[in-house]
């Protein structure tokens, strides 16, 4: 099986709905229109964001040009009482679950490391390292399960947990570590794996050379290997595997077949890798285009609508602008808080020598 | 009064947390069925269900990792690690992701997570069973490292640690299992001692040794061979490596004016360093002495044919109170 053969689809590069005997969408016109909206927000979000890192207001940004339609489609598939724990690319994610695009910013422009209150977004903050967070996903899963949230039938009760990672990740203990805990407690968890051809320089083949999704089998969950950018079907599958682990019957590892349009990071030069053949290639297979081709064919989406959006992502990408600059530098000597639950006296100790030097800094 | 060895005091601990907070769950590697392969928490699957006391697969990065997902659930995880030499696979999620939850949070998450490890040499076994690695917990911050070195310690502390809202490595001193003490079990977690406090076990006014773990046994030894030369040592068990309780120690060393530290981990970036440059610069006119350290050497540790030859024993530490003394 070829790495880009074999897999659900619903929604062809063309823009045409494809009849799936084992997956139906759900979505009407309204929800279509809206997961619309979310990508092309998200891909503006992602490219100011990506301006900003140029203009220097930014440390760093990963972006995610390309995978709009693995994360919206599967985001919006959870359910609010669902948790999420993601990398460093899951802009869409955290949009989804109602994080304010300037609070992103936070994490890359260096004021705080965690963008936002994990407790209200029920989303943990961006994990840079590879795959460590499958096994906090597995836990939180765990947990839902001794909680009793899983397996109840009362709607929103029970819980699932998405864990997102990429196809460099599967090589990662923790990741195989993750699948061993899953399974062994049929954890209510999903595996999403966006598998966007790349991890940083090396190709999906030096981490594996048959598809990723064959690797579930082994652990014995149940995998499925996804158009990544047809959000239709991204949200089709999802829909299934979380609905699988909040009724308790486990976990599952969904390989999402996407492409990292652009850098690895804004610090990244992907030239110095790989030709323009297959951007050219993956350029025919955006996820946004066809979705819009499909609308628009539909008669949902037309020029009104269009202008309309092109308005609102404008604004967005103002206020970004703008809520960047404003991002407040923290407090110097909040770099002492919340190393602990208390006090400890040699933290409080240099917190009061560099009180000290800063008291100086002014008098000078 | 109840007589229990040290083993015995940490199951007898570990049940007591567990009926006091129903959030406290264990998980470990052969720790349910069998009880562990020191016993530590035999009996308490019986009692406390296979959801509450979960013998995990046989990895420690996912016991730790899966500890820190049930912790940001509500849970209160108490994680054993078979033995120190297998802590390694766990490192990341020890001192990337637990450690520094509560800082990367700003204090929004945080993880009560106890992380049990027997540690220490001296019981004969292979390689990897002997290992003293807290030095690289106790210098990452976010992490509270403590040791116990007796039942009662091993009582108390082991709910002290479970109750805490830092996360915790807790070591108990392996080669001293089984060893026996009394211990009052009708006291009350709120009125005993605080873990990070350290403790005067003998008082002395000539030299203070300072051990913690199973070195502490050894410091004591050592005292009672000097005190029939009449030298009078004063052993400190350390108890707390992070923090430490400095207060104790300049208190101590301001009235011998020499100190001695005692540990089985190698002496370069150990515990001892880090104890001996606060005294000196706490207590720098006190000194009579340099501080020094009785430790294990700076080589892995050894096949355990001669591994007694790296440990500590009273006659090296005797030897440095020697030392110390004529200066």
């Amino acid at each position: 099986m070829d790495q880009f053969d074999s897999f659900v689809q619903l929604l062809d590069t063309n823009g045409s709905i494809i009849d799936n005997p084992r997956y139906q969408s759900t979505l009407d016109a309204a929800a279509l229109l809206a997961f619309y909206r979310d990508m092309v927000l998200v891909r503006q979000l992602d490219q100011q964001a990506t301006a900003l890192q140029r203009q220097g207001e930014l440390g760093l940004w990963a972006p995610l040009l390309g995978q709009e339609a693995a994360q919206i489609g599967s985001a919006r598939a959870m359910q609010s009482q669902d948790y999420a724990f993601t990398t460093y690319r899951e802009h869409g994610v955290a949009w989804c679950r109602g994080v304010d695009p300037v609070e992103m910013l936070r994490f890359w422009r260096g004021t705080m490391h965690q963008s936002w209150d994990a407790n209200l977004h029920r989303l943990y903050g961006y994990q840079v390292i590879i795959g460590a967070h499958a096994l906090h996903a597995t836990g939180y899963a765990m947990g839902a399960r001794y909680s009793k949230r899983v397996g109840t039938g009362e709607v929103g009760r029970d819980q699932a947990v998405m864990a997102y990672f990429g196809d460099g990740a599967m090589s990662e203990g923790d990741i195989n570590e993750a699948f061993v805990f899953a399974t062994a407690y049929q954890a209510p968890v999903v595996f999403f794996c966006q598998n966007n051809q790349w991890a940083i320089s090396e190709p999906t083949k030096r981490q594996s050379l048959v598809p990723l999704v064959q690797r579930a089998d082994g652990f014995g969950m149940p995998g499925v290997r996804v158009d990544g950018n047809d959000v239709i079907a991204v949200h089709a599958v999802t829909m299934e595997a979380l609905n699988r682990a909040r009724s308790g019957q486990g976990p599952t590892l969904i390989e999402a077949v996407t492409y990292r349009m652009g850098a690895h990071t804004t610090s990244d030069d992907p030239t110095k890798y790989r030709d323009g053949a297959d951007d050219e290639l993956w350029r025919g297979r955006d996820p946004i285009n066809r979705l819009r081709t499909y609308l628009r064919a539909e008669g949902v989406l037309n020029d009104d609508l269009e202008s309309e959006l092109s308005r609102e992502a404008e604004s967005l990408a103002e206020r970004m602008r703008q809520g960047c600059r404003e991002l407040p530098d923290p407090d110097p000597l909040s770099l002492f808080d919340h190393v602990y639950a208390g006090p400890d006296a040699r933290i409080d100790e240099q917190r009061r020598e560099v009180a000290a030097i800063l008291s100086q800094e002014r008098v000078n | 009064m109840t007589e229990l060895n040290i083993v015995q005091a940490v199951n007898q601990g570990l049940r007591r947390a567990m009926e006091s907070d129903s959030k406290v769950l264990l998980m470990g590697e052969d720790i349910g069925k069998l009880g562990g392969v020191f016993r530590a928490t035999e009996g308490l699957q019986k009692e406390f269900g296979e959801d509450r006391v979960i013998d995990s697969p046989l990895a420690e990065s996912g016991i730790v990792g899966t500890a820190i997902g049930l912790a940001l659930y509500g849970y209160r995880p108490v994680i054993e690690i078979q033995f120190d030499g297998f802590v390694y696979p766990a490192f990341d999620q020890i001192v990337v992701q637990v450690a520094r939850m509560r800082y990367r949070s700003a204090g929004a998450l945080y993880l009560p997570i106890t992380i049990r490890m027997p540690f220490g040499g001296g019981i004969g076994s292979v390689e990897h069973h002997g290992e003293s690695p807290e030095a690289y917990f106790a210098s990452t911050p976010g992490l509270r490292v403590v040791a116990c070195a007796d039942s009662t310690d091993a009582y108390w502390m082991i709910q002290q640690a479970v109750a805490s809202d830092d996360p915790v490595i807790f070591l108990e001193p392996k080669r001293r299992y089984y060893q026996k003490g009394e211990v009052d079990t009708c006291a009350d977690l709120s009125t005993v001692p605080p873990m990070y406090k350290a403790r005067v076990m003998v008082e002395g006014s000539d030299c203070t040794l300072i051990g913690y773990g199973p070195t502490v046994t050894t410091c004591l030894q050592a005292a009672r061979l000097a005190a029939e030369d009449g030298v009078k040592l004063e052993v400190i068990d350390l108890r707390s490596l992070s923090p430490l309780d400095m207060p104790t120690l300049i208190e101590s060393v301001k009235k011998t004016g020499r100190a001695v530290v005692v540990h089985e981990a190698s002496s370069s970036g150990g515990v001892g360093g880090e104890i001996g440059q606060s005294l000196m610069q706490s207590c720098f006119y006190n000194l009579k002495a340099p501080v020094l350290r009785v430790t294990g050497y700076d080589t892995p540790y050894p096949s355990s044919r001669i591994e007694d030859d790296y440990l500590p024993d009273a006659d090296r530490i005797l030897d440095a109170v020697e030392k110390s003394m004529s200066y």
